[in-house]
C-alpha cells in the first residue's frame, strides 16, 4: 500500500513538529532546585526565582497566550497597547507604502538600466555599495534628515527593498532574447511600443522573482524598524514585551511574523505564476 | 546691562556683571538682595512691560552679540526703526506673552515621550490618573524605545516635551552628541530611586575595589547614572575608563543581558534594579540614594521652541506634572500608583516589582527584605545647583572640553524661576534659592565654586 507523496510529507511534517514540542516541553520544565526563602520574601519575588520554573516559556503556556489573542485581536488600551490584529495591520500598512514606493522607483530606473549599457555602468558602483547596508544603520540618518518617525520607517523600507527590485528589472531587461527586439525593430515597432509590448511581457517573470526577494526584505526590516522607532506595528510589541521579559510574547509574534511573511511570499509567487510563459 | 533695562538705549552695555558675580548686572543683584530681605521691591513699571524689555533685550543680544555693533546700528537708524525691524524678524509681542502664562492652552492635544521606567512615574500617572485633564490638557503619553530615539523624537517635535535624563537637556543646549538646540526643564521627575546592580555570581564581590576588569551597563551617556556610577568607582580607587568597561543599554534591555552574561552589573534607573531581583538574575548592591541623597535623575524636558509657541499649554503641562509629582511624594498614594502605571499601555511590569520601588519594602535578591521609604521620591523643583553638578561631571570625564559659564547654563536650561512661580500658584511651597548645597559620598559640593570642586578629584580624564 503506497501513499501519494504528499500525504507522506505531511505525516512527516507532524512527526517533526510533535517532536519538537515534546522537546520544547521537557526542556522547560520546573526544575524545583530552590534555595529555601522566608514567605515574605518569596512574596515579592517572581515565580522563576521562587519556584524554579524556567525562564523560558513552555508550549502550553505558549499556547493558552496565543488563544487569548486570537480571542481579542483589536482591542485598544490606549496608544501604547493594541491587540495583534491592530499591531499587525500597521506593519502590513507600512510595508505596503514603502514596498510600493520601492516598486515605483525601481521598475522605472530597472528598464532604464537594463535598456542603456552606459546607465548600467554608471550607476553599478552606487548599487553596489548601498545595496547590502542593514536597515538599522539607515535608522540614525532617516531620524535625523527626516524627522519623522514613521516616514523614517517606510523610507527604511524603501530603501532596503529597491535593491533587489532595480537589479532584477535591469537584468530582465537586459537579457530580453535579441531575437525578439530584432523582430520588433524590422516590424518598426516604436521603442515605447516595444518596450511594453516585447520587453516588458518578456523580462515580467525575472521582475516578479525580483518583487518576492524585496517584500521577504521589506517584511525583515519592518520588525528591525518598529523595534528601534517604537509607537505601533508587530516590531513595537516585541520589543514592549521584551521589556517585560515575557518570553512568551515574544514567542507568539515571531510566529505570527513568520506566518504574515510566508503569506506575502504565497501572494507574488502566485503573481510569478501568471506571468511566467513557456519558451 | 540688567535684563530690565532698555535694550534700545545705545549708551548702555548688554553684558556686564554685578558685585557677587552672581548676577547678569547690578540691578538684578539689587533687585535679589532685597527680595531675599523680603523688602517691598517697587516694579520699575507694570508686569508686561517689563516682560517686554526682558524679552527685547534677548533678542537684541542675540541678533547683535556684539555691543559696539548694536550701539553702531543704533546710532544709524535710531531706537524706533530698530525696533519696528526687529519686531518684523522677530515677533516681539508673543514673545512677551510667553513670560505673561495665562488663558486657555493653544494646543490642548499633546503627545509627551516617555522611558517605561518608575523614573517617569508622574509623566505617566498624570494620564490614568488624569492630572493632564485636570489642566484642560489631551495628553497622550508614548512609550519610547531609547533615550537617543526620545532625544531625536522630541528635537523633531513629534513630542511636544518628553521624558529625558537629567543632563540629557543641558547637553542637547550646549550641542553634545547632538546639534545645540536650547532646551529646557520646567521640573525634575524623581529623585533617587535607581541601584547598583549585580549578577548573582558577584555575590562575594561586594568591595568595588575587586571590580577591575568588570562590564557595567549604564543608561546613556548623559546621564545621572554614568556621572554617579563613575563617581562611585572612582571613590574606591578605580579609573572608570580604563579600569572597568561601561556600554550604554537601554534600560529595559538591561536586565536580558544580565541573564546572558552579557554584563556584570548596572547602575540603572529602578523598576530595571528590582526586576532583575525579581527573576532572580541579580541582586541589590546599594542603592543610589547611598551615593548621592536626594540626586537628581530624570526629567520633564521641552525646548525653548515649545514654550514660545505654546506658552500656555506649557504652563499647563509643568503644572500638571508638579501637582502629579506632589501626589507621587506621600508615601499612602504610591500603592495606587504602582496599580496605575503598571498595565501593559504604560511601564508594563508585574505590580509586585512596581510596589518594591515605590513602597521601599523590598527583596535585595540575597534573601533579604528592606524598607526604605526614601528609595525614590518625587521633588519637582529643578536646583540650578544639580545642574552645575552635572556640568563639572561632563568636564570631569571630558564629555566637555574647554571652559564652560557654569551658572548661565544652569539658569538657562533648568528654569526654577518658573517653576517656582508655578509651584507658588498651586499653594505649594518653593524653596527661597535656586542653589542649595549637598553632598556626594561624604564630599560636599559648593555650587559657587565649581572649579575648586573639579580640581579636587585626583581620577578624571586628563585634558
Amino acid at each position: 500500500m503506497t501513499f501519494s507523496l504528499r500525504f507522506r510529507a505531511a505525516i512527516v511534517s507532524i512527526v517533526l513538529f510533535a517532536a519538537f514540542l515534546g522537546i520544547w516541553h521537557i526542556a522547560t520544565r520546573s526544575t524545583s532546585a530552590v534555595g529555601n526563602m522566608s514567605p515574605e520574601y518569596a512574596k515579592l519575588m517572581g515565580i522563576t526565582a521562587t519556584q524554579g520554573k524556567s525562564a523560558m516559556p513552555g508550549p502550553l503556556d505558549v499556547g493558552a497566550k496565543l488563544w487569548e489573542h486570537v480571542k481579542r485581536p483589536f482591542y485598544d488600551n490606549g496608544p501604547n497597547d493594541k491587540g495583534l490584529g491592530i499591531q499587525l495591520g500597521y506593519s502590513i500598512a507600512r510595508v505596503g507604502l514603502g514596498y510600493l514606493l520601492a516598486v515605483l522607483v525601481a521598475i522605472p530606473l530597472g528598464f532604464l538600466i537594463g535598456m542603456s549599457p552606459l546607465i548600467s555602468k554608471a550607476l553599478d558602483p552606487f548599487i553596489q555599495v548601498l545595496k547590502p547596508i542593514s536597515p538599522l544603520a539607515w535608522m540614525p540618518l532617516a531620524l535625523y534628515t527626516i524627522k519623522d518617525s514613521s516616514i523614517s520607517a517606510i523610507f527604511v523600507i524603501f530603501i532596503c527593498s529597491v535593491w533587489p527590485m532595480l537589479l532584477n528589472t535591469a537584468f530582465g531587461v537586459a537579457s530580453v532574447r535579441k531575437e525578439w527586439i530584432n523582430v520588433a525593430r524590422t516590424l518598426e515597432v516604436g521603442t515605447i511600443r516595444r518596450a511594453f509590448t516585447v520587453i516588458l511581457p518578456a523580462a515580467a517573470p525575472t521582475i516578479l522573482t525580483g518583487m518576492r526577494i524585496s517584500i521577504g526584505i521589506a517584511w525583515l526590516v519592518i520588525v528591525a524598524a518598529e523595534m528601534l522607532v517604537g509607537g505601533t506595528g508587530i516590531g513595537y510589541f516585541v520589543w514592549n514585551e521584551w521589556n517585560n521579559l515575557s518570553i512568551t510574547n515574544v514567542i507568539i509574534a515571531i510566529l505570527l511574523i513568520g506566518i504574515v511573511g510566508m503569506l506575502l511570499d504565497q501572494v507574488l509567487a502566485r503573481c510569478a505564476r501568471m506571468v511566467t510563459f513557456p519558451e | 546691562m540688567s535684563t530690565f533695562d532698555d535694550p534700545f538705549d545705545s549708551d548702555r552695555k548688554l553684558s556686564a556683571g554685578c558685585v557677587c558675580g552672581q548676577h547678569r548686572s547690578a540691578a538684578e543683584h539689587e533687585y535679589a538682595e532685597r527680595t531675599l530681605r523680603c523688602e517691598p521691591v517697587t516694579p520699575v513699571s507694570s508686569e508686561e512691560k517689563r516682560y517686554e524689555g526682558v524679552v527685547a533685550s534677548a533678542v537684541m543680544r542675540a541678533v547683535f552679540p556684539k555691543d559696539a555693533a548694536r550701539r553702531a546700528f543704533l546710532k544709524s537708524v535710531g531706537a524706533s526703526t530698530a525696533l519696528a525691524a526687529l519686531s518684523q524678524f522677530f515677533p516681539l509681542k508673543t514673545a512677551t506673552e510667553v513670560f505673561a502664562q495665562s488663558g486657555a492652552p493653544e494646543k490642548k492635544d499633546l503627545k509627551v515621550g516617555f522611558i517605561p521606567i518608575t523614573c517617569a512615574t508622574p509623566i505617566i500617572m498624570a494620564a490614568p490618573m488624569g492630572f493632564y485633564a485636570k489642566n484642560g490638557l489631551n495628553v497622550e503619553v508614548v512609550k519610547t524605545a531609547g533615550w537617543a530615539v526620545i532625544r531625536d523624537k522630541t528635537i523633531n517635535k513629534e513630542y511636544d516635551a518628553s521624558h529625558m535624563l537629567a543632563p540629557m537637556p543641558i547637553a542637547i543646549t550646549l550641542g553634545l552628541g547632538a546639534n545645540a538646540i536650547p532646551f529646557t526643564v520646567p521640573a525634575i521627575e524623581n529623585i533617587n530611586g535607581q541601584g547598583i546592580t549585580l549578577a548573582m555570581k558577584h555575590k562575594d564581590k561586594r568591595d568595588p575595589k575587586d571590580w577591575k576588569g568588570m562590564k557595567f551597563a549604564i543608561p546613556f551617556d548623559y546621564s545621572m547614572h554614568n556621572y554617579l556610577l563613575r563617581y562611585y568607582l572612582a571613590e574606591h580607587g578605580l579609573d572608570p575608563d580604563t579600569d572597568v568597561q561601561l556600554r550604554s543599554v537601554p534600560p529595559p534591555e538591561m536586565v536580558a543581558n544580565l541573564r546572558a552574561d552579557n554584563i556584570d552589573g548596572f547602575l540603572a534607573p529602578d523598576n530595571i534594579c528590582q526586576r532583575a531581583i525579581y527573576d532572580g538574575v541579580g541582586f541589590m548592591h546599594i542603592l543610589s540614594k547611598e551615593i548621592w541623597d536626594g540626586h537628581p535623575c530624570c526629567t520633564f524636558a521641552a525646548s525653548r521652541e515649545f514654550i514660545t509657541t505654546s506658552p500656555n499649554s506649557f504652563a499647563a503641562l509643568t503644572r500638571a506634572i508638579v501637582d502629579a509629582t506632589a501626589f507621587a511624594s506621600k508615601a499612602e498614594n504610591r500603592k495606587q500608583i504602582a496599580e496605575a502605571i503598571a498595565p501593559a499601555n504604560y511601564i508594563n511590569a508585574p505590580v509586585t516589582v512596581l510596589e518594591q520601588v515605590l513602597t521601599g519594602t523590598y527583596a535585595d535578591g540575597l534573601g533579604g527584605v528592606k524598607t526604605d521609604p526614601k528609595r525614590v521620591d518625587f521633588d519637582p523643583f529643578p536646583w540650578q545647583s544639580f545642574a552645575v553638578w552635572m556640568l563639572t561631571q561632563m568636564k570631569r570625564w571630558g564629555q566637555i572640553k574647554g571652559d564652560v559659564d557654569y551658572k548661565a547654563v544652569a539658569e538657562q536650561v533648568y528654569l526654577a524661576t518658573d517653576t517656582k512661580k508655578v509651584m507658588a500658584e498651586m499653594g505649594l511651597s518653593p524653596p527661597a534659592t535656586s542653589y542649595k548645597s549637598f553632598s556626594v559620598m561624604g564630599k560636599t559640593f559648593d555650587p559657587a565654586k565649581p572649579d575648586d570642586y573639579l580640581a579636587s578629584f585626583k581620577i578624571r580624564k586628563s585634558s
